[in-house]
């Protein structure tokens, strides 16, 4: 396991050697407070709460998330660093698996700098932390789930920007499962249980109902079941499109 | 010691390498030659496991390179063409990354890295990001990372290639010291490669394997080997100098080289010419400045090779 502790070190570390790192994690606060204040309205709820704050992350991963996971592998294939990579004697789900993990803290520490609106909360009234703390793990267990959707189109192409782009439409589809524009598409011709089996698909429900504070297991496994099969998909096109 | 047998590898409507066989052994440095787009760079890749073949197998110290991936990667260096690095790293990031991942630790790995480090002359840029090396030293922190473990098994993808002449000879030298015990194998395209460094080399083109021998037995296959060129002082004797040579016994052709006011006297099958040579010019008081003896044009031989191989349907 020596190659997943590396991996996942050199990659941190890579994050924080370009100025990638400080961009994404000042436009990250900057949006979050700037949703969280003005369009949701936190000091005219006069609740003290986190919902304005979380409420309004899933449309800035929407965008953010994929900028992250767009070099993960497509760089790598462009600068041919994969070749490198997948001739170390590490095994290419393990290389996968690091460096999705080092992507998943890199947004992880963005989110953790978040933590003076936690303290402002606190400072003017009583929230429920539990509450926020189940917030915080919603808001992270999606953001996995977008950087695993990110991490297999990225192995699928030498191109960042159709990485992106590609990212934040599969991403964008996901969260809406659950809502008419997307189960429209289907009602008419495809069987109720399909139907239902997509809606159960979409990120958002699953994301509203763990930032709500009621942490059911179910909703576990689902994003780690989203970020599982995603992740092993980016194994299978690695495995395919490598050497392209 | 690298085992190759029956390999092949197909890519959408082309055979890129097929039915290649071949086995090295410890202490040989082949070359691997052939044209660009002959299948070099696929065969290495396919040695070191980046790609998967179509049918047949190579095996890197007994261990198959499909079934047991791990313990082939971890006999063998290898240095992908292009030297690949993480351009934002620092050599001395870079190589600790490299001993991280192949598990060196404690007292080995520092001993490792300092060898390295110091093989490769790398000293100097240790901390300064890759991407603003010159491409010498970025060729040097590529094949570092090669050998940083110091492994039974080299295959280096062109490692000289873009280096200037002084340093093509640091990376031969080194090549050639790290040879005794290992196995190598090097692809290239500058032929003066083969002769100064491999024991063995092995041609390809269209993916096929052409020859497979010493570089002394390519150079024995020119049709220029034990031919004997003269350089004439005097411009004017060329046309009596070409037509003595011509009638000498054994002489099976002779090529003028007039810009040069160089000939050269190509044998029939087994005839030695050059004590005929030096014999003719002393008798005809020829003013010859150079009488040389020739050991076969490698250049020529590879041409006659591929070009064959090429015209072939």
């Amino acid at each position: 396991m020596s190659g997943l502790g590396a991996i996942y070190r050199r990659e941190l570390a890579s994050y924080f050697a370009t100025p990638l790192a400080y961009v994404f994690i000042v436009i990250f606060l900057l949006l979050a407070g700037a949703f969280t204040f003005w369009l949701g309205g936190f000091f005219e709820r006069g609740q003290a709460d986190l919902a304005p704050f979380f409420n309004f992350h899933p449309w800035l991963y929407l965008f953010l998330v994929p900028a992250v996971a767009m070099r993960l592998w497509a760089e790598e294939r462009r600068s041919g660093s994969i070749e490198l990579l997948l001739t170390l004697p590490v095994r290419p789900g393990v290389a996968v698996l690091a460096k999705f993990l080092a992507a998943w803290s890199f947004v992880a520490i963005a989110l953790a700098l978040t933590f003076p609106i936690w303290i402002t909360v606190n400072y003017l009234g009583a929230p429920d932390n539990g509450a926020i703390v189940a917030g915080y793990i919603g808001s992270l267990s999606m953001a996995g789930g977008f950087l695993a959707i990110g991490s297999c189109l990225s192995a699928a192409t030498r191109s960042q920007v159709i990485a992106f782009i590609l990212t934040v439409v599969v991403c964008f589809l996901l969260l809406l499962a659950g809502f008419p524009l997307v189960l429209d598409a289907f009602r008419g011709w495809a069987p109720p249980v399909l139907i239902d089996a997509i809606a159960s698909l979409s990120l958002l429900t699953h994301f509203q109902a763990i930032s709500k504070g009621v942490l059911d297991v179910r909703d576990f496994v689902y994003f780690a079941m989203t970020i599982g099969a995603w992740l092993y998909a980016t194994t299978l096109v690695l495995e395919l499109r490598k050497a392209d | 010691m690298i085992e190759v047998s029956a390999l092949t590898k197909n890519f959408a409507e082309i055979t890129a390498v097929r039915e290649l066989t071949f086995r090295v052994g410890p202490g040989e440095i082949l070359g691997f030659l052939g044209p660009n787009g002959a299948g070099k760079s696929t065969t290495m890749r396919l040695i070191a496991g980046f790609i998967s073949p179509t049918s047949g197998a190579a095996a890197v110290c007994g261990h198959d390179v499909s079934r047991e991936p791990l313990a082939a990667r971890r006999a063998l260096g290898y240095l992908p063409e292009g030297a690949p690095a993480w351009p934002e790293m620092t050599p001395r990031a870079f190589l600790g990354f490299i001993a991280d991942v192949r598990g060196l630790a404690g007292e080995h790995r520092r001993r490792r890295l300092d060898d390295t480090i110091g093989r490769l002359g790398l000293a100097p840029v240790l901390d300064r990001p890759i991407e603003m090396l010159s491409k010498g030293f970025k060729r040097r922190v590529g094949l570092a990372q090669a050998i940083l473990h110091d492994p039974p098994v080299l295959v280096l993808d062109e490692p000289t290639d873009g280096l200037d002449p002084n340093q093509k000879h640091e990376v031969r030298t080194l090549i050639g010291e790290m040879a005794p015990g290992k196995t190598i194998v090097i692809s290239t395209h500058i032929l003066e490669e083969v002769h100064a460094v491999c024991t063995r080399a092995i041609i390809i083109a269209r993916g096929r394997l052409l020859a497979d021998e010493h570089p002394a037995g390519l150079e024995a296959r020119s049709r220029y080997h034990r031919a004997v060129t003269v350089a004439v002082s005097d411009r004017a004797d060329l046309g009596r100098v070409e037509q003595a040579l011509a009638a000498l016994p054994g002489v099976a052709a002779v090529e003028a080289d007039a810009a040069e006011a160089r000939l050269t006297a190509l044998p029939s099958a087994g005839a030695d010419l050059y004590a005929a040579v030096t014999a003719l010019a002393a008798r005809e008081r020829f003013a010859l400045s150079e009488i040389r003896l020739e050991a076969g044009r490698l250049d020529e031989v590879f041409r006659s090779i591929t070009t064959a191989a090429e015209a072939a349907p």
